[in-house]
């Protein structure tokens, strides 16, 4: 994997993305293939433990949220798919953590080709401020090594599209990025995240900095995007859970609590814990 | 009836407030100005007693033999200048480099070690570099060296670089980092193009800074760069700077000497304050149109 | 954790219950007017209809309101949906016993037909059906609202055989027509109450367990006695 990656510069337009899979669209829509097959998953933060023996299959081709108070490792757990909380020092895991049937977390993959299949939104949009729209979306493809000028054209428009910003900024491509107001950078970020054609797309509660309207698109957007990437989203708006998500996840005190489908846990769930937070009466 | 306690002042204690408060304003304003006195002052006889002797002249020509009038400094302007070029050859790479170590590497107890010994490093007197690079450079090659002062003042300027250079890397949010890795771009990468680049202008405003301090060094390059009152022959050959030749002149028995060091010191301020307007202009505050 | 929107549920429970408690009261004033051919106490019921209109109308306004300003979600949710749905039976229910009272009065200006035995009957059952499908409200107990849903059928059996005989009496006895008539619709205001008592039993599992066991199988079974 690490060699095809490697060669890829020096192709043209038309060769694979920079994942290992065909691409996402080739899929048919509706089968329920797992995407990330999470089995007894623990992770430490040096001497404190914060997750406890995750057992989890996050479906494909489906959104799926996690939800759970502060402190419940939710966000923790979501930077654990892409491996991002190896960034904090003295962080250890066990268990497995699979996607599409590959370990991310064996000792023959390297971090960084895990993040261009798992890519990342954050809550605060962060474009970045040296560059300008066209290059902050390009940039994890460029800065990856890919210089075909044609066929880095076709990626841009087609992420700000994919993004639903195309429109708004076609013209513009060579202002700041943060020049754009917040829920544009957003999108932008998104577009960024997209560009680089992931597998799978982890959210960490995108629209909690962003206005009504500005969420309402980005949900639209989500939507959309699950036709062809597989989408895990933290959120703590539970009304956003709902209209978002296909399955729902509930996290308390590092243990995942409760995992079934959204109507399911919003109608119905099953413990008392869940439905205590999912009305609103926790703490 | 037990005397009432009102968190309201009344009117004679308002009156003693406001006097009280307008007596420390004036206290403070006279010291602000009596920290701001001393730069007047030195400007002030700068100009006064230098810039008269401020002509082409001065630019372009050589010292002249002891006891002639005339001449000028042009051979320790440029010397300044090259001098300047080494150290940063020296001081930028190396201060850079160490401060990305700190902001971005290494644990925490060894980069605690590490802005300790910057620390020291900085407080160390200037002269004590230039005895260090003496033994190290002059006595071994047996010459005092152009080499040897732009080393010393490099080496002035590395824990230098590295403090301001570390400092304005940690403002960078984490967030761009973040952003970075989690688009699978390597870490040296990220680094390079996306946190340095984004603290770029406060690095080079550091550099300014740090070239400022040095180029007004004259310890270290009394055992160094030694001084010329010739163009040098090369540059591992003793070499002529500003602060070395105002010193010269301004220990000289000659009216003429101290009318050129009068004019040296003002060429030197001006260096510097040049460069402070330049770092100033650099950091502003920028508007998208 | 307790919410400030928790007393708005109590408050809301306690409308249902009041409202049940109103309904029952009815239909046993209107079964001892029609048994003591009391036509003033049948004026009261009358009058009293009116307090369980109001109700659900309050009922009916308080949960709209609660679901637009509270979104609740799992068991709040079913008890407002469950608290609307109730409300209607029972005030059903105050309109099958004020219609009861209006045909006491009209039966109490003639001699009775013959003693009344199996209107009694019915009308004890389909209390105690209202009293179990209330008490489920109040304390959760699925088995009982079972019950309650498959006692239904002892109340249509009597109705049906109610029938049968007031049917032949009004062959027999012409003169008895217009008595017998007004009997059959007693019988079936109580018929009628004792399925709504049914509908608000499988409301309160509903509410319980998540679980609508409207029209099912089991039920429908339990419906079909022999006749």
């Amino acid at each position: 994997m690490t060699e095809a990656t490697r060669s890829l510069p020096a192709d043209p337009p038309a060769a694979a993305p920079l994942t290992a899979r065909s691409a996402p669209a080739s899929r048919p829509a509706g089968d329920m293939e797992v995407a990330f097959d999470i089995q007894g998953f623990s992770l430490w933060y040096g001497a404190l433990q914060a997750l406890f023996d995750v057992t989890i299959q996050i479906p494909a081709q489906q959104v799926t949220a996690i939800i759970g108070p502060s402190g419940c490792g939710k966000s923790t757990f979501l930077r654990a798919l892409n491996r991002m909380h190896e960034l904090t020092p003295g962080t250890r895991i066990a268990g497995t953590l699979r996607l599409f049937g590959d370990d991310l977390y064996s000792s023959a993959i390297d971090p960084t080709q895990v993040r261009r299949r798992v890519g990342m939104v954050f809550q605060k949009s962060n474009p970045f401020p040296t560059m300008s729209i066209a290059e902050n979306v390009l940039a994890g493809l460029r800065l990856n090594g890919v210089r075909d000028r044609g066929f880095l054209r076709e990626r841009l428009e087609a992420a700000l599209r994919m993004a639903a910003l195309w429109d708004e900024v076609k013209d513009v491509l060579g202002r700041p990025g943060v020049s754009l107001s917040g829920g544009q950078q957003q999108r932008l970020c998104i577009a960024r995240a997209l560009a680089v054609e992931p597998e799978t797309l982890l959210m960490d509660e995108p629209c909690s900095a962003l206005d009504p309207i500005a969420t309402a698109k980005i949900e639209e957007l989500i939507r959309d995007l699950r036709t062809r990437y597989t989408v895990v989203i933290v959120t703590h708006n539970m009304q956003q859970a709902a209209r978002l998500s296909d399955r729902t996840a509930f996290f308390y005190l590092g243990k995942l609590v409760e995992y079934d489908e959204t109507r399911t846990i919003f109608m119905k769930p099953a413990n008392p814990q869940t439905e205590a937070y999912v009305s609103g009466r926790f703490g | 009836m037990p005397a009432a306690i009102s968190v309201h002042p009344s009117r004679g204690q308002q009156v003693w407030r406001r006097f009280k408060s307008r007596v420390m304003a004036a206290v403070m304003l006279t010291c602000a100005l009596a920290v701001m006195a001393p730069l007047f002052l030195v400007l002030y006889n700068l100009v006064h007693e230098g810039a008269t002797s401020l002509d082409w002249h001065f630019f372009t020509q050589l010292p002249k033999p002891t006891g002639e009038v005339g001449g000028g400094m042009a051979n320790a302007i440029v010397g300044t200048l090259v001098l300047l070029a080494m150290a940063a050859v020296i001081g930028v790479p190396f201060g850079v480099m160490g401060g990305v170590y700190l902001a971005e590497y290494g644990s925490d107890r060894v980069n605690d070690w590490l802005r300790f010994a910057a620390d020291v490093l900085n407080g160390i007197p200037s002269i004590v570099w230039g005895m260090v690079v003496w033994a190290l450079l002059v006595v071994p090659l047996k010459t005092f060296s152009a080499y040897a002062g732009g080393v010393a003042l490099g080496l002035m300027m590395i824990p230098l670089v590295m403090r301001t250079t570390e400092e304005v890397l940690v403002l960078v949010p984490q967030g761009y980092r973040e952003a970075a890795l989690a688009l699978g771009i390597a870490r040296w990468r990220t680094i390079v193009v996306i946190v340095v680049r984004t603290a770029l202008k406060g690095i080079i405003t550091g550099i300014l800074v740090a070239l400022a301090r040095v180029a007004g060094e004259t310890a270290p390059l009394l055992f160094t760069a030694l001084g010329n009152n010739f163009w040098a022959r090369s540059l591992a050959a003793p070499v002529s700077a500003l602060p070395l030749q105002i010193y010269a002149y301004a220990l000289s028995p000659y009216d003429d000497w101290h009318r050129q060091a009068w004019a040296g010191a003002l060429v030197l301020m001006a260096l510097i304050l040049l460069t402070n307007i330049l770092v100033r202009f650099l950091s502003r505050e920028r508007r998208f149109a | 954790m307790r919410r400030f929107f928790d007393a708005e549920l109590e408050t809301f429970r306690s409308q249902l219950i009041r409202m049940g408690e109103t309904a029952i009261e009815q239909v046993r004033a209107a079964m001892k007017a029609l048994m003591e051919a009391s036509p003033s106490l049948a004026d009261q019921i009358i009058a009293a209809d009116d307090q369980i209109d109001q109700l659900e109308v309050m009922i009916d306004d308080e949960a709209i309101r609660y679901m637009n300003l509270r979104a609740p979600i799992a068991s709040d949710l079913r008890l407002v949906i469950v608290g609307m749905k109730a409300s209607h039976d029972l005030e059903r229910v105050g309109d099958e016993a004020t219609s009861i009272a209006k045909r006491a009065i009209r039966l109490s200006a003639e001699p009775p037909l013959k003693p009344y035995i199996d209107l009694p009957r019915m009308a004890t059952i389909a209390l105690e059906m209202l009293r179990d499908a209330l008490d489920c409200f109040l304390v959760d107990d699925e088995a009982k609202a079972i019950a309650v849903c498959k006692r239904d059928a002892e109340v249509d059996a009597i109705n049906r055989q109610l029938y049968r005989e007031l049917t032949s009496f009004m062959v027999e006895k012409p003169e008895t027509i217009s008595r017998a008539i007004e009997l059959m619709f007693i019988s079936k205001s109580l018929e009628r109450i004792a399925d709504h008592a049914t509908n608000i039993a499988e409301e309160m599992i509903y509410l319980s367990k998540g679980k609508d066991v409207r029209h099912t199988e089991e039920l429908k079974k339990a419906g079909k006695l022999p006749a």
